[in-house]
């Protein structure tokens, strides 16, 4: 097992040079024989998931979403779960690609790339969903988006569900701009690498004719600023106006403050928990150990750390609420329907997932073993859909009017879009494994140049650290 | 290393981003201007009858009144088309033999009825309702265009929602009285219209009034005219803050 690596302050391991890092990360690309059998499950697996996610649409929109569980008052069920669910993994990516960019830290180089690509991806995935509940998703258009129609009217500019749309439309633009544009120069090295001659005009496209002159880099790099500085924001907004979907109504169980700061970081925790899940494996398959080091793993622990404390500060204060508000609404929704009652094992459930279990990276031989931090990471994505699922459908089905109380059960066709949307996801997570640079590039050789010409370093290479080479002291500690 | 695209790629790439700058916006005004053209709206577009009836003829030239073949416009949501036999009280006298009419007497005689192609409709989720336009003093032709002037019938006005929206926001700009005959009802001003112009011709009428009669009225933005719908919707008791309510027309 390869949880036998060693923690150290170097960001790039092992013999490596400019050639080196360039081959490492680009022979995914332009060696197919690279990707074997475990590529392959993988791809039939997502591409099975995508056939699921086909079907369970076709007869959605024929059916119409009498086909899911929903029902009155459950008005929003699997649907705005896994909307929600999907949004929060995406915002790891801009938290990475933008904050830690602003704030220079160099750790991020190795894993930014692909959490992006996650984070366009689960936005795509978690579009689907409220366009879908709609029913009819092709008039959407004119429901959603502000523009001088037939009807004479626009939408309703009050609600927060319209922010939404604005949010989450401007949130998928700029990462996928964000995306592409620190692609180019990347997209320009597989053009000179590459020996296909179809691959070569592809990359030839896509890099929009990069040179590497002075003058292209000077651009890049301001617009690379700009960008962080515009999608900074959309970190804490999006998920924020997620949040407000709920907390300015006023069902039981919704209409809490803390949401938008929880909701904010619980979405940072389950990106970063879903980032980890993917590259831990990716890293051992395609042996980018030098790359994505276990210091980064280290430090993505202790977010991860930080965040589920936000969170499960945030289920502490949701329970005191519920006591010190004296609504005895929220006092009984609380004590009968989620201390106890027939949903109370999902609370608890959601409370072992995500406020006990990580926990345990308060340990750090913990956090330097693959093992356990990939089965940690795959608690915190369950969890994270189960706090969504406790706090959508089930504050729906107690209401203040007993008479109206009604239970929920999701139906064959629920988990099948759900499932269908997990193999969307890992169906274009292969994809982009295989076709696009997996690591940034070009950043990775700026690193190497910062780590090569180091003071503190004596050799012009960075020889493959062991345990006894004493580290340099830690860089700054990462703000979560 | 040899180049993958000669330097005329460069035009290319620009005439690629100019195109798409352009053409994204044309395609998206083209897709607007033909949802509200009458391709799309069939307004002033004549549809085909089994008969081809002329409100021309009898409205205008004969002088029939509306009621008398859509007779239940006043008191019920539908305006209803004439039975065969409204055509027949007057058709078994004359033009017995015009060729034209064959199926309506054929109509008659077996008593199926005519099949008329709907020019006017809204989806079945919207509910419109005659009566209560008429009984507010709306002249047929605020909606329907000029009818009496039609050989054949065709429809007046878009009918999409923002059109019907136009005047529910603001019922003042087209709720109309003629102030010569300050004695009439709401409901008999507008036949009242038809017989008005019958005597007069169109140098008679106010010039509101003409607009009305040709179908070419869309509401007024006189100040004056403006006031005096005001008054009337207050003496209706129109409550316009809930005339475009989703409900009023979606239920
Ligand atoms: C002699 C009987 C007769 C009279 C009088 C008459 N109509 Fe009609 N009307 C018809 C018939 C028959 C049709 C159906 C054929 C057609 O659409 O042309 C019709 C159709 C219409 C339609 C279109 C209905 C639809 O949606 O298909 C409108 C609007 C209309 N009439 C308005 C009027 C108005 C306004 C008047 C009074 C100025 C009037 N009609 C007088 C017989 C009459
Ligand atoms: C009030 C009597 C009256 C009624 C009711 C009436 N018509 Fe007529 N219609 C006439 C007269 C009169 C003419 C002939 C006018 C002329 O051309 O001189 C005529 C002419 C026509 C013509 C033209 C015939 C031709 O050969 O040119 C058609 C078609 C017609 N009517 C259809 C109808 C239909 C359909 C209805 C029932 C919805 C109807 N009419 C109801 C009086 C009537
Ligand atoms: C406020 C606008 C408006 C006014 C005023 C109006 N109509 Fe209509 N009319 C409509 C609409 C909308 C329809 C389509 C109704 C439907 O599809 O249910 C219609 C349909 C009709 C039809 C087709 C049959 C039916 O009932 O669906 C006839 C005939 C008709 N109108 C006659 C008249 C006559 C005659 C008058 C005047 C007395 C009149 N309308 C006034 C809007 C109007
Ligand atoms: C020219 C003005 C005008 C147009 C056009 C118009 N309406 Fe109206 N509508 C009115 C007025 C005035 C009232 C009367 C409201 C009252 O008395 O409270 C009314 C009332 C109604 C009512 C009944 C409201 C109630 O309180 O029961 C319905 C339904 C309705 N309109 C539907 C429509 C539809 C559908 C259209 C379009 C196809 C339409 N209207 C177009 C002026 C208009
Ligand atoms: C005065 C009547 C009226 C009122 C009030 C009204 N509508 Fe409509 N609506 C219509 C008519 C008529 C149509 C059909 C238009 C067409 O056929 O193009 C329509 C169509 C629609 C459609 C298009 C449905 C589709 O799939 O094509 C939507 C959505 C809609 N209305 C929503 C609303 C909402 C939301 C409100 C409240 C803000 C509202 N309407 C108020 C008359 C009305």
């Amino acid at each position: 097992m390869a949880n036998k690596e060693t923690l150290n302050n170097v960001l790039i391991t092992g013999e490596n040079s400019y050639a080196s890092v360039e081959d490492s990360i680009g022979r995914l690309i332009l060696k197919p024989q690279l990707h074997q059998r475990g590529w392959w499950i993988f791809f039939f697996i997502g591409l099975a998931g995508t056939g699921l996610l086909g079907v369970s649409i076709t007869w959605l929109v024929y059916q119409g979403v009498g086909i899911w569980g929903n029902n009155q008052p459950v008005a929003w069920a699997f649907d705005i779960v896994n909307f929600v669910w999907w949004i929060g993994i995406g915002h790891a990516g801009t938290l990475i690609s933008a904050i830690l960019l602003l704030f220079k830290q160099q750790w991020r180089n190795s894993i930014n790339r692909f959490a992006e690509a996650m984070t366009i991806f689960a936005v795509m995935c978690a579009g689907l969903y409220p366009l879908l509940h709609t029913g009819r998703p092709w008039v959407a258009i004119f429901w959603l988006f502000p523009y001088p129609n037939i009807m004479g009217m626009w939408p309703q500019f009050r609600s927060a569900l319209e922010w939404d749309v604005f949010a989450v439309s401007t949130y998928f633009t700029i990462s996928l701009v964000f995306w592409f544009m620190g692609l180019i120069p990347d997209f320009a090295t597989m053009r000179d690498r590459s020996r296909n001659k179809f691959g070569k005009i592809a990359f030839a496209i896509l890099s929009l004719g990069w040179r590497g002159s002075n003058q292209h880099w000077h651009r890049y790099e301001q617009a690379n600023m700009l960008l962080a500085g515009l999608s900074t924001p959309l970190v804490l907004s999006v998920h924020t106006i997620v949040s407000y979907d709920f907390a300015i109504s006023t069902v039981i169980g919704w209409n809490v403050t803390v949401f938008p700061p929880y909701f904010v970081a619980g979405a940072v925790f389950a990106g970063f928990a879903m980032v980890m899940n993917f590259l831990i494996p990716v890293r051992a398959y395609y042996g980018l150990k030098d790359l994505v080091t276990i210091r980064h793993i280290d430090w993505m622990c202790k977010i991860l750390l930080a965040t589920g404390m936000i969170v499960f500060y945030g289920y502490i204060l949701e329970v005191f609420y519920g006591f010190y508000s004296g609504n005895v609404f929220e006092t009984a929704l609380t004590k009968d329907w989620r201390f106890n009652g027939p949903y109370s094992g999902y609370y608890w459930a959601l409370i072992l997932c995500n406020g006990i279990i990580p926990q345990l990276f308060w340990i750090p031989k913990m956090r330097t073993n693959l093992l356990v931090v990939w089965l940690v990471s795959f608690v915190v994505g369950i969890g994270m859909w189960l706090e969504r699922f406790v706090i959508i459908p089930i504050s729906l089905t107690n209401n203040y009017l007993p008479a109206s109380n009604k239970m929920y059960y999701p139906t064959m066709w629920d988990f099948m879009m759900f499932g269908g949307t997990i193999g969307f996801f890992i169906f274009l997570m292969m994809l982009f494994l295989r076709f696009l640079p997996a690591i940034n590039i070009f950043e990775m050789k700026d690193l190497l140049h910062k780590v090569i010409n180091d003071e503190s370093k004596v050799e012009p290479t960075v020889e493959a650290m062991n345990s006894k080479m004493n580290p340099t002291p830690a860089k700054e500690e990462v703000p979560a | 290393m040899a180049q993958i695209f000669k330097p005329s790629a460069n035009h290319i790439t620009q005439a690629t981003l100019m195109g798409l700058a352009i053409g994204v916006p044309t395609v998206w005004l083209a897709i607007a201007a033909l949802s509200r053209s009458p391709a799309n709206t069939k307004v002033n577009v004549p549809l085909n009858q089994p008969i081809p009836f002329s409100h021309q003829h009898h409205a205008w030239e004969l002088g029939i009144d509306c009621r008398y073949c859509h007779t239940s416009v006043e008191k019920s949501s539908y305006a209803g088309l004439p039975a065969t036999e409204t055509c027949m009280s007057c058709h078994s006298q004359i033009w017995t033999n015009s060729p034209l009419l064959e199926p309506v007497r054929q109509s008659y005689e077996t008593g199926t009825p005519i099949k008329w192609n709907l020019v006017n409709k809204v989806p079945d989720f919207v509910h419109f309702n005659h009566s209560i336009h008429i009984s507010r003093g709306l002249n047929c032709n605020t909606c329907h265009g000029p009818v009496q002037h039609m050989q054949i019938t065709y429809k007046g006005n878009s009918f999409q929602m923002q059109w019907c929206l136009e005047c529910h926001r603001a019922p003042d700009r087209h709720i109309y009285k003629d102030e010569t005959r300050p004695d009439l009802q709401p409901r008999q001003q507008v036949f009242n219209l038809y017989w008005k112009y019958q005597t007069t011709g169109l140098d008679g009428l106010s010039e509101r009034e003409r607009a009305l009669m040709l179908g070419t009225f869309n509401g007024t933005d006189n100040p004056k005219e403006r006031e005096a719908g005001k008054q009337l919707v207050k003496d209706y008791g129109i409550k316009v803050q809930q005339l475009a309510d989703c409900s009023v027309c979606h239920y």
